[in-house]
């Protein structure tokens, strides 16, 4: 049910011609994933792609889209052709990927099974465990994501590459 | 607990990858067929969920806990990603005037 | 073997000095003064001559007969193994110390003589890259690295030939001497390589320990002998393959001094004394050997009778004697060879050098009708010339008195008809050396008035002149026959690298006959050349001016030039040209510009891969991914 609430949103999201629709149906697909990581026992996961993807990074988008006012636009198609070959592009790597995916032979569970695995602390555990340091490096990630984001978002010294 | 580990299980492995090669297809042709370069983002962001499901399925169904840690870490990078792509197209709008994607035509022969 | 002599291993730099010339004088060439190219040659060659009189005493008092220094293992392939090695013993003692003796007294006297030459420098440079290959021709333990040598000289005498390449006459004799030579070397090429199907080997000593277990006259023998001989014609000069000499003269006259009479016309007698043993077990060839030298000296000298140009004359006289070598040679007299070899690197450096001294004096000309009365001129020239002449005369006691006897007197043990030729060819050589001498030196001058103002040359040149017509006169008592008290130390010096053939020796009254003979007829002829040029003046004609049937032929050198002009050279060049202009510009061309058109065609073509387009990038990318994952499922 839920997987079909998705897919039916995903392709809404790419057909649609408005952007702003496009946001709100990307949005509905985020809300569904939740759901997902929450039958997967990924609790944490769940509420921080909450809190990520659907709080700050949509956000982000609809904001950006009304600073530039492209909700007004309407842009027109690529011709046929194009377009069709991508609708066959797509469908022939999603049968490729699954018929790959057919051929997967069973692994092992590494531990044994245990219901406790999405907690948080157990998350937390093997963060700060196992992958300390790229938890670390990632803060210097956001820092130059930061400083990018600022420096193109000035508006002087741009090189007008027109 | 023992419930939701074993519901966990009733639904297969291979729905968890079906659904996300799915969504990754979808966003994929999105990408590909898309002027627009916010939809294109948006796309893109589409297809780093569905990576981050599969990790997810995977990580529950092995009980493997640095499953999710990576898909924390993903969620990280694409936060980042679409902050630097968001300033990208700020600026791509104020140069050409729009954010057709066609436009950016320049590294050519 | 190698250790217990003292001094052996000095023997690499013998060759190693005038490479280091040739690369100091060819590289920095620009940069050293005008002199400087010319000294710094000169010092190398000198040194290699000192290093080889060391060599010498080194060999004489260790008491062995040869040491062979091996440098490095050159080719290894299989079974094939040939080191880069030098073989010291007498023989090629004997041409190293004539080589580099020789050559640094030449050196010196080009420092004189190309001075005002501007690419003064690169010609040492030249002259030192030859000395070298000229070295290691002498010098190889096996018939590779005598190949090395003998192409490399082939090399250098068509650049030195051709070292005033502004004209063009020049160039084309320089390309003739070339490739007459090249017919030669495939001859030797063939020839080594049958001896290394024959012999498993190229290296001298086993190739000779072999051969001595041979039969005579088997057909494989005087095959390889036969080929060898081809390369030996065409390097030595010899008919068929002579016509390239006279034409050489076109290079300085230092360059015939020293590769056209000393040393690279000496490469092929040098080859075949030292395949004595090959040679000595295929009597045809010797035969051969025998015709084509008497041949060529005779036919030499006859031509060389109406020349008018002094550098011509000297040249056909060269040929002349290298047909004599080629005679003592195939009487089996090796050792006589290159004793006649020794002493006619002497004297015909000597008459090249004063020729040189004339022209420089001259201003250039080199007509003999337009000199004469140089004697009070040039004194010096005058007296070193008259003392080669006498040599190449045979005149007793000069040098090439000893040297043509001991030939001579072969001659008449063998055959009294071949005496008779060959005593022919001497007078012959007599008369035309005099008439030379007489043209130049003597009577009026007849070069007044046309702006020349003949003159001594100065010391450096002057001094390498003495220095040869002491040796001129005096070398012939390297080797005095036992008949006056000698003991043929030059001939038994070579005992132990060459095996002459044993013959029937004339008794000591028959030679001295046969000696009173030649020279009672000798004075005769330079009597009649007295009379010929001094007292009546008669000068040789005109060109122009009608002669008669013999004259006409002799001078035009029995029209052999213009029939190989005719018979080779005519449908080689049409063959040539046909094929440059139907088959090169029509088909060849258009083939490899069709590669590079379609080399950038294709270019255009995927140039458009790069449109910029984003989507097309995404397409490009998603498409490459679709097929990696195929081509890994699939594997």
């Amino acid at each position: 049910m839920l997987s079909a609430i998705m897919i039916i949103s995903a392709l809404f999201v790419v057909f649609s011609k408005n952007p702003v629709d496009s946001v709100i149906y990307l949005i509905i697909c985020f809300i569904g994933m939740a759901g997902q990581y929450i039958l997967l026992n990924a609790q944490f996961l769940a509420v921080v792609h909450v809190i990520v993807y659907t709080g700050a990074i949509m956000v982000l988008f609809l904001f950006v889209i009304m600073l530039l006012n492209l909700n007004k636009e309407i842009i027109v198609r690529k011709s046929k052709v194009t377009r069709i070959s991508a609708v066959i592009t797509g469908g022939i790597f999603f049968l490729v990927m699954v018929a790959a995916t057919r051929q997967v032979i069973e692994i092992h569970p590494r531990y044994p099974f245990s219901g406790t695995v999405g907690l948080v602390s157990e998350v937390g555990k093997t963060l700060f465990h196992e992958f300390l340091l790229p938890f670390e490096i990632s803060s210097v990630l956001f820092i130059s994501a930061m400083i990018g984001a600022v420096m193109f978002g000035k508006k002087d010294e741009v090189k007008n590459f027109k | 607990m023992k419930e939701i580990s074993s519901a966990i299980q009733l639904i297969p492995l291979e729905h968890y990858i079906l659904l996300s090669v799915a969504l990754f297809s979808i966003g994929l042709m999105g990408v590909l067929f898309r002027r627009n370069t916010i939809i294109i983002l948006m796309c893109i962001e589409l297809m780093f969920n569905s990576v981050n499901l599969l990790v997810t399925a995977f990580a529950a169904y092995h009980s493997d806990p640095s499953g999710q840690v990576f898909v924390f870490f993903i969620m990280i990078v694409a936060a980042a990603e679409v902050a630097v792509g968001l300033s990208i197209l700020v600026m791509m709008k104020r140069n050409v005037d729009s954010v057709d994607i066609n436009l950016l035509n320049r590294l050519k022969w | 073997m190698v250790g217990t002599i003292p001094n052996i291993n000095l023997a690499w730099l013998v060759p190693a000095f005038p490479l280091i010339g040739f690369l100091i004088t060819g590289l920095a060439g620009k940069r050293l003064k005008h002199n400087q190219g010319g000294i710094i040659a000169s010092t190398m060659i000198f040194f290699s001559f000192i290093v080889s009189v060391i060599l010498f005493f080194a060999l004489r008092s260790s008491g062995q007969d040869s040491a062979t220094i091996t440098l490095f293992n050159w080719i290894v392939v299989g079974n094939m193994n040939i080191p880069f090695a030098f073989l010291i013993d007498h023989l090629s003692l004997t041409m190293m110390l004539v080589v580099t003796g020789v050559g640094s007294l030449i050196h010196v006297y080009s420092i004189g003589y190309m001075h005002d030459d501007e690419r003064v420098n690169s010609f040492f440079a030249q002259m030192n890259l030859f000395t070298f290959s000229m070295l290691l021709l002498v010098m190889g333990a096996n018939y590779l690295v005598l190949f090395i040598g003998w192409e490399g000289v082939g090399l250098c005498s068509y650049l030195l030939i051709g070292f005033w390449f502004k004209n063009p006459a020049f160039n084309y004799a320089a390309r003739k001497a070339f490739i007459m030579n090249r017919i030669g070397d495939l001859g030797f090429i063939l020839g080594i390589i049958l001896l290394f199907f024959t012999f498993k080997s190229v290296s001298f000593s086993e190739i000779f320990a072999q051969a001595s277990l041979m039969h005579t006259g088997g057909p494989i023998i005087t095959l390889i002998t036969l080929l060898l001989l081809v390369g030996a014609v065409g390097k030595s000069a010899q008919i068929p393959l002579y016509t390239w000499l006279p034409d050489a003269m076109a290079g300085p006259t230092p360059v015939s001094a020293l590769i056209h009479a000393a040393t690279m016309v000496t490469a092929g007698i040098y080859m075949i004394a030292r395949s004595s043993i090959l040679y000595n077990l295929a009597p045809i060839t010797l035969n051969v050997i025998t015709a084509i030298g008497l041949t060529t000296a005779i036919v030499a000298a006859i031509i060389g009778l109406r020349q008018n140009d002094i550098k011509k004359v000297l040249a056909y006289s060269t040929v002349s004697q290298l047909g004599y070598m080629f005679l003592a040679l195939g009487l089996g007299a090796y050792s006589s060879a290159v004793f006649h070899l020794t002493t006619h690197a002497f004297f015909k450096a000597l008459l090249f050098l004063g020729a040189g001294s004339i022209i420089h004096a001259m201003g250039g000309e080199q007509d003999i009708r337009k000199m004469g009365g140089l004697k009070k001129k040039m004194p010096i020239t005058y007296f070193t010339f008259l003392a080669a002449t006498l040599a190449i005369s045979g005149i007793p006691p000069f040098s090439g008195f000893f040297s043509k006897d001991m030939i001579l007197s072969k001659a008449f043990e063998h055959n009294i008809i071949l005496y008779i030729l060959a005593l022919g060819g001497a007078l012959l050589t007599c008369f035309y050396m005099f008439r030379l001498l007489y043209l130049v030196f003597f009577g009026v001058s007849r070069s007044l008035g046309s702006g020349v103002h003949p003159h001594e040359s100065p010391r450096v040149m002057t001094v390498p002149l003495i220095i040869l017509g002491v040796l001129s006169v005096f070398g012939g008592f390297l080797n005095i026959p036992s008949l006056f008290g000698g003991n043929l130390s030059f001939s038994n010096f070579l005992q132990s690298a060459v095996s002459s053939k044993v013959s029937e020796e004339i008794s000591s009254s028959t030679e001295i006959g046969l000696i009173i003979l030649s020279l009672v007829l000798l004075i005769l002829v330079i009597g009649i050349a007295y009379r010929t040029y001094v007292r009546k003046a008669i000068l040789p004609a005109e060109d122009g001016l009608p002669m008669s049937v013999w004259s006409r032929i002799i001078t035009n050198k029995f029209y052999i030039d213009k029939t190989y002009t005719v018979v080779f050279e005519k449908p080689y060049s049409t063959i040539s040209n046909f094929l440059f202009t139907k088959v090169e510009t029509k088909v060849l061309n258009p083939i490899v510009d069709g590669i590079g058109e379609v080399t950038s065609r294709i270019g255009t073509l995927t140039r458009k891969l790069q449109r910029g387009n984003m989507s097309f990038y995404f397409f490009a990318m998603v498409a490459g991914i679709l097929l990696f994952i195929v081509f890994i499922l699939t594997i």
